[in-house]
Formats: structure tokens, C-alpha cells, sequence
């Protein structure tokens, strides 16, 4: 078995969108927090959609030395948080996060216990039968955080899930996300467009640009000697 | 991606309405003697019946545009009565609803006497003009739905940022509604055509002569008086190709549609406040409430009168209706979500057209294809009330499919991802997902379902015998055995229950709208 | 226990049935109304002949030749009636109806010797007017006018079919200038009876194609005289209706035993103030009070079968052309 290690290996994954492609070839280690950055339109989020299996690509990707190149996103051990869109708007916070465990969302008295335990979890203690509408953004990034508790998958993508949410407010989700994904035990990728916010949550750094994608890296390496395209996108 | 909505069970249920159809085509041109000739009488009456529906549908989509513009706008005492009634003319039978119009514009009529005040000569409507505005009649207030629907899909944050950047009315037009238009109203144009293209009883009462012959009468006249089986046949078929045509064409100056986030807000709108723009949309509202409730007064003042002169079997025949109307707006629900599910995920444009068929076709044709392929098993009076479901359901199709599929697109956009990263699908998709997402535009489509069910005579005239008599049905015996009072009645009856029923359907959708 | 009883009643009720003959009788749908002339038919046919009647309602007159059409051999009827003289010719054609051996003292304006269909009732057609009104005399005096009415189509319409053959009878060849000079006197042209009527009653023509009888109906029905039927002198063409046992029959003595019935005077007491037409034999009683009322058209226009059968093509074709200029 190929990087017995490894919980992600990308191989030849390539995206035709117009006239825009990209290729990737990585691995990431099990347990590895890997920010990903790069410019706007380099191809952050197709890369993350397509590991998710959002976006059609051609390639391999293995999860945990499984192939699921194939497998609807659901089925790839895959959690994912988008930008938004992340609840229904119309089932309560319980019913949101219950959608986790089952997703036909017929609960047993024990699940609906799991689920509210979650919300407590992330600081929801009452929430459990408000409606996304009803509360902040930073209270709906924990709910979607609490669901994805649940979901309790080995690999979490993260696109930009906090981008709206003021600094202190950003670190705050992204300490706890890295407190979920270390209970949970899961590796993580997660897009950012802050440099703080890599040397913050992650280990490892992911290079892209304009449909490049390098093999991560130390995020104190890169970051102590970045190369050129990163030079120019830090601004350094 | 084999789990997507309606993958399956949409091209299995818009097939089963399409074969249908051509078994029903195909009996009828098994029976027929052939060949058949088309003349150049026939050539006219073609020519008149694309010449009316496309100038029903010009005027109809076009008066809907403003009006639905200025209910998007406005927020005033009776609004949602308003839009509740806008589905009333549609679901009338077609004589209630020309005797109720000429109670407003005929030559004896509310207006011909107020213009006899004034010492000038009575309206005649008579010819393009009535057969025009009594289609207008019937479809301005549906395609003001469909429209206003699709003005609701814009989402409240693009006004808002429109608000922000100061953008004059004009802009905000240019940038936001056009667009909007360029998506809704050729779908609207297209159902409102095939509706009229099929018309027969109002083109030829108001058209006032045999040059106001349209397909459908030409069909009609073939079966009954004729029995020209192979003409019958033929005449279906160029009625369906024209309808596809007409659709297909539709279709495919549809653009792609742009799905756009939303987030549950109500919509503000701050383009609006100006003093002529407010004045306009009053007037606009103003006319449009009044074109409609005039005659549907008229029609309840007559049928106030009657209703103690209405014999029992009337009420018999109103409890047939109902039932028909719950099991057609059953079936209706169970043939409309898989399809629109599928014409809204589908590349394939002729996808829709496909649905249009199910209008195009004539009842007539239906009923006796099914006639003939019903006869050497079993008695067709047997199947008189589920075949006119059946029918009355595929008739609603095409509008619920219209009224559904946006909705759906914008809930896969919004929540398509998110649904797949859970593992949603097939059943569980639709309960918790779609169903509660698309519930206001599913109340309006099984509401018009449940109506047009109620007040439509259909193929049942064939099939029917005294004791399966529905209330349009009875209606018709009625008024034509001198009982116009008793007929009035049941008329007044009809239109309670179809707009009663209407308005259960369309009201439990928009129960829980502001979610 | 309810239940019970309910089931051997129901059981009951299907031996009786199983036992008795059944006679089905095809017609048009305001035949079979409750309102109509069937329920008291139904009574009355069924003290003597120890049968099940069973009136099955198919539309109108044309819709009733239709549904014979489709069903060809195989169709359960046992009669049709409510068949009219313009459409004799083309049910005669489809070969599924036999001859009858119906004798009556018709008091028909015309001699009635056709074998295959026997007349029940009959009526002359009119332009029905308010009777405050100077009605015309004639087609002519109705074309100088600036009266408008409200006729039906004759493709789609039997009444429609009938004023087609009215013009045809009264005028031959010159049919069709009649209809061009009518043309600006004709408000619209209706699908039915029905749509034409209700114009008229809401004031929207001044005079409507119906029947001399209609008046009638109003007068005894409603008690209101104000309705009346102008006397063309041209003559009045008149509708027959008939009735015929199909050859393939279940129950052919019943079915001849019915058409004996109803050129009877059970049958034909109910029909002028049911079907408010006249009986094609007057009952012994004589018509009902009202009915004397009724203008008397001084000349009977009617074309036989075949003639009418001939003609139909050509009128079509003519009044087609003058309305649609």
C-alpha cells in the first residue's frame, strides 16, 4: 500500500473548467492540519471541491489508502464546510446537526442527545431548536462545527467556513476547529487567505497557483523562506 | 451521479404522460380510413389559431409583466387576497367565465350601459378583440403568478446592495429585473400560448363566426359530427407539433439560469419610493383587481339567485368533483416533483417542452384514443373518474413543472452541495430538503391542480353517464335544458369549490413562506 | 349485524336483478336528467315489461351517433334514441341498426315512412325573441335589420345543423346570399344550444336560434310570457327525433316492445313538458295548457335523410364562406 500514513493521496487529479485547468499531486500525512493558500482564481476551491468529490476530475484520490475517486462525496470520509450554505435554513439547529448521524433525520431519543451534546459542545448549550436565521454568523460556523463533531469523518475540508467572521472571532472558530478535528482524530485541509492564520492552525502549508499545486510543506519553512509566486502573494 | 433527484422517476413519469398520449394518438389513427387531406380551409383555420394564441399570449404576458412588478413592489391591506384571487379566472368553466365577462363588456353589459349614460353607442367585443381578451381573462392573472414568483426569487441582499449603491430604478431594472424577465417570461409566453392554442369554446362564442375556427373545433367537428377518425388524428398531430414547436422555441431562447443565494430575508425593496413609480403600480394593481373581480362579481350575483333552484343532484355532482379534483391533485403532486426535479437538473431542453404536450393534446383525442383502447377489455364508463384524474392531472403538469423547477433549481444551488456532502438523497432529499423548501410554489401547483380539476369538463363527456355526472358536467345539463337560473347556481357552487380548494392548497404553502 | 344486513341485501338485490331482463337504452345526457323525460320513462316502461331500463346518458345527439361508432358490433345497447332526421342517414350507413315494426297514428306535420327509426318527438326551429319586441317574418326582413343573434354551429351543433338545412330548404340555391346578407346580423356563433341561450338571456342578442316550444317552457315552467317565437313565412324547418334497435341487439323483443312504448301515450304525456318538444303522437289528454299559446308555422320544411345527407357538405361550405368574409 502506497504512503501507509497517509490519509490523503491526490495523483494526476486534473479539472478542465474553460480555460482553466489544474493538476494535483500531493499527499497528507494522517493527523496533518494543511493550510492551503494561494490568489484569488488560483484553483483553491476547485481542488478542495474536487478531493470532495464536487467537482468533476479525472486522477485518483485515495482517503485513508481507500480509492474514491468514484464515490459520491458522502460516501469519501470526507466532512466539508463551505464558504456558506453550510445550513438548512429551515430545520432547527438540532435537526442541522442531527442530519450527522442520519441523514433520513429519524432520531432516536439517544441521537437527539448526541446531537444537543454537540452543541454544547461548541458553546450552543441552548440553541437546539432556534433556526439558522435566528442567530450570528459566528454562532452558525459552531453549529455547522457541532455537525461536523458528528459526522466524525477522518478527513475535514474546510473552505473559508469563517471568512465572514471578524479576527478575534476567526481564530476563536479555528482554535476550535482544531480542537474538534484533534477529538476527533481527523486530518484536515483548510483554505485561507490570512498567513496568521496558518502558522495559528496548521502544520503544513499547500501552495496554489494558477492550477499549480505544490507538495505541503512546514508551514515555518515556507514561511521563513517562501518561494517566489508565495513571496508575491504575501506581499513580502 | 446516477442519486439526483428525479434521475429516475422524472423521465419514467414525463414518458408515462408522453405515452399516454401517443397510445391515445395511436388508437385513433388505427381506426382511421385513410388517407387524409389537408385543405386550405384547414390551412385558415391554422393561421387564425396561431394568429389568436400568439396575440392571447403577446397581451396576457405582457399586461402580467407591470402588474406583477407592482405587487412585487407594494405591500398594501388585501394583497394576499389579491394574489389568491389572480388563480381565480383560470380554474372557471369557459361559458361561466365568458357569461360573466359579458356581464361586464358585452353589448348589455356594466360598461355598454355606463357608455349609454354618456349617450355613446355599446362596446362589441365580438371577434380577435373578445376571443383576446377573454384569454386575457383567463391567463393574465396565471401568468402574473408566474411571474411574481419569479420576482420573489430575487434574493433581498442584490436590492439591498442596489439600495447601497444608490442605483436609479432604471438600473436596478437593467441589472436585476430584466435578467429575471429574460428567465420567466418566455416559459410564461409558451404555456400561455399552448393554452390558447387549444382554445375552442371561447374563440368561437366571442369570435363571432366561423372565421374564428380554431384545431380544437376542427378536431371536435372530425369526431363528433364527421367521425373522420384519420382527420381527428391528423389534426392532433398538428396541434401537439405546433404546441412542441412552440415550446421547444421557448425553451431555447431560455437562458441558462443564473441560480443566485439567497438567504431567507424578506424582500425591501428601496427603488421604489418615487411618487410616479408608486402612482403607476396603484394604477396597475388598481385595473388589474378590478378586470378580474368585475366579472367573478357578476358571475356570483347571477348564481346567488339560483343557488336555492339547484336540484340535489348538483350537490351529488359537486362531491363527485371533489373527490376527482383530491385524486387528481394526488396524482398531479406524485407526476409534477420527479419531473420538475429532473427538468431542473436536466441539459436536455427538450426535457420541459415534453411536459407542454400533456396541454397540447386535445381532450377529445384523449378521451376517445382511450375509449377505443379501453372498450374490448372492460366498460369505459368504469374508468370514467380515474381517466379524468388521470387527464386533469396531465392538463395541471405543465404548469406545475413551470412553477416548481425554479424552485427546485434555486434549493439545489442553495443547498445542493450541502445535501450531497450529508448524504441526502432519494426520499430523505425531498422530506427534508426540497419538500419544506418548495412548499409555497407546491400549495400554488396542487392548488391550481385541485381547481382546474374541479372546473374542467375534459374527456368526461364521453365516458360519462348520469351517475358520474361532475358539476361542470352537470352544470352544462343544466343550462341546457332552460335551467340558466339552477345552472347559474351550480356555476356560483363551482367556483366556490374550486377556489376553495385553491385556496387551501395555495394557503398551506404559504403558511410557513417567510422560513 | 348491520353489516350483515347490508351485504344480504345487497345480495338480494343482485338475484332480483340477475333474474330480471335488462334493456339498455343509449341517449343524450338531457334525456336521462332528473329534470328530464327518463325518470318518469323509466317508471312507466317498467310496470309492464317486467324489465330493467336502464337510460345511459352519452352526450347530445351527435356525441350519441359517435360513441355508436366506436363501439360498432359489440356495444351493449339495445336501442338509440334521441337520434334527429339530419343524422339518420349517416347511423344508417354504419349498417348497426335494424328495422322496426313501430306503427302509429303520427301527428307529425309531415308522413313519416322511414323502417329504420321511429320519431318520438318533434319541434320546428325559430329565432325566440322578447315578446315586447317587432320581431321579422322572414330570413329577408331579418337581414335589413339591425337585429343581432346568436346562432350555433352547424359543425358542432345539432340546432346549428338544423338552421343550416332551414336556409338550404326555404332558399336552394340562393342559400348562400341569404346567409351573405344575414352575415351582419349574426352577434356570434356558438359551440352549443347552451352558450347561444345563455347569450340571449343576459341581453347580449336580440333574438336566438331554439325552437317554437321555448317559449313554452318559460310560460309554464317559469310562469313568464315574456319570451316568443317569431313565424318565418318562409316555413319553419323542423327536428325529428327518432329512436332505432340496433341489429345486434341483446334483447331484441324488448327492445321492439320499447319503441311500441314509446310512440305510446305513456311515453308521449311526458315529453312536452319535459323534453319541451312536441309528441310525435298527441296524447289522448291533448297538449298541455300553454302549448296553445305556440305560434303554428304555416308551412313544414324538412328535407328527407338523404337530401339532408347531400346537401350537408355543400351548406357547410357556403355559410362557412358568407360569415367568414
Amino acid at each position: 500500500m502506497r504512503g501507509g500514513g497517509d490519509m490523503l493521496d491526490v495523483e494526476d487529479l486534473t479539472v478542465r473548467q474553460g480555460d482553466f485547468a489544474m493538476t494535483a499531486q500531493f499527499s497528507v500525512a494522517q493527523g496533518a492540519r494543511v493550510a492551503v493558500i494561494g490568489p484569488s482564481g488560483a484553483g483553491k476551491s476547485t481542488l478542495l471541491g474536487a478531493i470532495g468529490g464536487y467537482v468533476p476530475a479525472t486522477g485518483r484520490v485515495r482517503v485513508a489508502g481507500r480509492d474514491v475517486t468514484d464515490a459520491a462525496p458522502d460516501q469519501r470520509g470526507i466532512a466539508m464546510l463551505f464558504q456558506d450554505g453550510n445550513l438548512f435554513p429551515h430545520l432547527t439547529l438540532e435537526q442541522n446537526v442531527g442530519l450527522g448521524l442520519r441523514p433520513t433525520l429519524r432520531l432516536r431519543a439517544q441521537e437527539r442527545e448526541r446531537a444537543r451534546d454537540a452543541l454544547k459542545q461548541v458553546g450552543l448549550g441552548g440553541y437546539a431548536d432556534r433556526r439558522p436565521g435566528d442567530i450570528s454568523g459566528g454562532q452558525q460556523s459552531r453549529a455547522a462545527l457541532a455537525r461536523i463533531l458528528l459526522q466524525d469523518r477522518p478527513l475535514l475540508l474546510l473552505d473559508e467556513p469563517f471568512a465572514a467572521l471578524g479576527p478575534a472571532l476567526r481564530a476563536e472558530m479555528l482554535d476550535l476547529t482544531s480542537t474538534v478535528a484533534r477529538d476527533m482524530g481527523a486530518t484536515v485541509l483548510m483554505i485561507t487567505h490570512a498567513p496568521e492564520d496558518a502558522e495559528r492552525a496548521a502544520d503544513q502549508v499547500l501552495f496554489v497557483d494558477q492550477g499549480r499545486v505544490d507538495a505541503p510543506r512546514p508551514v515555518a519553512e515556507i514561511m521563513a523562506n517562501p518561494p517566489e509566486a508565495l513571496r508575491a502573494y504575501l506581499g513580502r | 451521479m446516477a442519486r439526483r433527484a428525479g434521475a429516475i422517476s422524472g423521465p419514467v413519469a414525463a414518458g408515462a404522460v408522453f405515452g399516454l398520449i401517443l397510445a391515445a394518438l395511436g388508437a385513433v389513427a388505427v381506426r382511421a380510413d385513410w388517407p387524409v387531406t389537408f385543405g386550405a380551409a384547414d390551412w385558415s383555420v391554422l393561421r387564425f389559431t396561431l394568429w389568436q394564441a400568439t396575440l392571447s399570449a403577446l397581451f396576457s404576458v405582457g399586461l402580467a409583466i407591470p402588474v406583477a412588478r407592482a405587487l412585487a413592489r407594494r405591500r398594501f391591506v388585501g394583497r394576499g387576497a389579491l394574489v389568491t384571487l389572480l388563480g381565480a379566472p383560470f380554474i372557471l368553466p369557459v361559458i361561466v367565465a365568458v357569461l360573466g365577462l359579458l356581464a361586464v363588456f358585452g353589448r348589455a353589459g356594466w360598461a355598454s350601459q355606463g357608455l349609454g349614460l354618456l349617450g355613446l353607442p355599446p362596446l362589441s367585443i365580438y371577434g380577435l378583440t373578445g376571443v383576446v381578451l377573454a384569454h386575457v381573462f383567463f391567463n393574465m392573472p396565471l401568468a402574473t403568478r408566474l411571474i411574481l414568483q419569479g420576482w420573489q426569487t430575487i434574493p433581498a441582499e442584490q436590492f439591498r446592495l442596489t439600495a447601497q449603491l444608490g442605483l436609479p430604478p432604471q438600473t436596478v431594472f437593467r441589472t436585476l429585473e430584466w435578467p429575471l424577465l429574460c428567465r420567466v417570461v418566455p416559459g410564461a409566453f409558451a404555456l400561455v400560448f399552448v393554452i390558447c392554442l387549444t382554445s375552442f369554446a371561447v374563440a368561437l362564442t366571442l369570435g363571432g363566426g366561423p372565421r374564428a375556427t380554431t384545431i380544437e373545433l376542427a378536431i371536435y367537428q372530425a369526431f363528433r359530427f364527421d367521425f373522420d377518425l384519420g382527420r381527428a388524428a391528423v389534426l392532433s398531430l398538428v396541434q401537439l407539433a405546433v404546441a412542441g414547436g412552440a415550446a421547444l422555441l421557448a425553451v431555447w431562447i431560455l437562458p441558462p439560469v443564473l441560480a443566485s443565494v439567497g438567504r431567507d430575508r424578506p424582500v425591501q425593496r428601496w427603488d421604489a419610493g418615487g411618487v410616479l413609480a408608486r402612482g403607476l403600480d396603484t394604477g396597475w394593481i388598481t385595473l388589474a383587481a378590478l378586470f378580474l373581480i368585475m366579472p367573478l362579481a357578476a358571475v356570483a350575483g347571477s348564481g346567488l339567485i339560483g343557488l336555492g333552484q339547484m336540484p340535489g343532484v348538483v350537490w351529488h355532482a359537486a362531491w363527485t368533483s371533489l373527490w376527482v379534483a383530491v385524486l387528481s391533485t394526488g396524482l398531479l403532486v406524485a407526476l409534477a416533483l420527479p419531473v420538475a426535479a429532473w427538468v431542473a437538473q436536466s441539459t436536455w431542453r427538450g426535457a420541459e417542452a415534453m411536459t407542454l404536450l400533456g396541454l397540447a393534446a386535445s381532450p377529445l383525442m384523449i378521451g376517445t384514443g382511450w375509449f377505443i383502447l379501453i372498450y374490448p377489455f372492460a366498460a369505459p364508463v368504469d374508468f370514467a373518474l380515474p381517466v379524468t384524474a388521470l387527464v386533469n392531472a396531465m392538463m395541471a403538469l405543465p404548469f406545475a413543472v413551470r412553477i416548481l423547477r425554479p424552485a427546485i433549481q434555486q434549493v439545489l444551488a442553495d443547498h445542493g452541495r450541502l445535501g450531497l456532502g450529508l448524504g441526502l438523497h432519494g426520499w430523505a432529499l425531498w422530506r427534508i430538503v426540497l419538500l419544506p423548501r418548495i412548499r409555497p410554489q407546491l400549495g400554488f401547483a396542487a392548488g391550481l391542480a385541485a381547481a382546474l380539476s374541479v372546473g374542467d369538463l375534459g374527456v368526461l363527456t364521453l365516458f360519462a353517464d348520469a351517475e358520474t355526472a361532475t358539476l361542470p358536467l352537470q352544470m352544462y345539463r343544466l343550462m341546457g335544458s332552460y335551467r340558466t337560473d339552477a345552472a347559474a347556481g351550480a356555476a356560483l357552487l363551482l367556483l366556490v369549490l374550486a377556489f376553495g380548494l385553491f385556496w387551501i392548497c395555495d394557503a398551506w404553502g404559504r403558511r410557513h413562506a417567510g422560513r | 349485524m348491520k353489516y350483515l344486513m347490508t351485504t344480504a341485501a345487497a345480495l338480494c338485490a343482485t338475484a332480483a336483478w340477475a333474474e330480471t331482463p335488462v334493456l339498455k337504452v343509449y341517449t343524450y345526457d338531457s334525456f336521462v336528467s332528473d329534470w328530464g323525460p327518463g325518470p318518469a320513462v323509466e317508471a312507466a316502461f317498467e310496470e309492464t315489461c317486467g324489465c330493467d331500463l336502464q337510460l345511459i346518458g352519452a352526450g347530445d345527439g351527435a356525441a350519441l351517433l359517435a360513441r355508436i361508432k366506436l363501439e360498432g358490433a359489440r356495444s351493449e345497447a339495445d336501442v338509440v334514441l334521441g337520434l334527429d332526421t339530419n343524422l339518420i342517414a349517416a347511423a344508417k350507413d354504419t349498417g348497426l341498426f335494424a328495422p322496426h315494426s313501430v306503427t302509429a297514428d303520427y301527428t307529425l306535420p309531415v308522413a313519416w315512412t322511414d323502417d329504420t327509426f321511429a320519431p318520438y318527438d318533434w319541434g320546428y326551429f325559430a329565432f325566440v325573441h322578447n315578446a315586447d319586441m317587432d320581431a321579422p317574418t322572414n330570413f329577408k326582413d331579418l337581414a335589413a335589420s339591425d337585429l343581432k343573434i346568436a346562432i350555433q354551429d352547424p359543425r358542432s351543433s345539432t340546432p346549428g345543423l338544423g338552421l343550416l338545412m332551414w336556409v338550404k330548404a326555404a332558399y336552394g340555391d340562393d342559400a348562400a346570399s341569404v346567409w351573405s346578407d344575414l352575415s351582419d346580423n349574426v352577434l356570434t356563433v356558438t359551440k352549443g344550444w347552451s352558450e347561444s341561450y345563455g347569450l340571449f338571456l343576459e341581453g347580449e342578442a336580440d333574438m336566438v336560434l331554439s325552437y317554437t316550444t321555448s317559449p313554452a317552457y318559460h310560460l309554464i315552467a317559469e310562469e313568464d310570457a315574456s319570451k316568443a317565437a317569431a313565424a318565418f313565412d318562409e316555413g319553419h324547418y323542423m327536428q325529428v327525433e327518432v329512436a332505432g334497435k340496433l341489429a345486434n341487439a341483446d334483447q331484441p323483443a324488448l327492445a321492439d316492445q320499447f319503441l311500441s312504448f314509446m310512440v305510446s301515450d305513456a311515453f308521449q304525456s311526458i315529453i312536452p313538458t319535459t323534453n319541451w318538444m312536441y309528441p310525435a303522437v298527441t296524447p289522448a289528454g291533448g297538449l298541455p295548457d300553454g302549448f296553445e299559446t305556440l305560434i303554428t308555422p304555416e308551412k313544414s320544411l324538412l328535407l328527407s335523410p338523404e337530401d339532408a345527407a347531400a346537401a350537408r357538405d355543400g351548406a357547410l361550405a357556403e355559410w362557412r364562406d358568407a360569415l367568414a368574409q
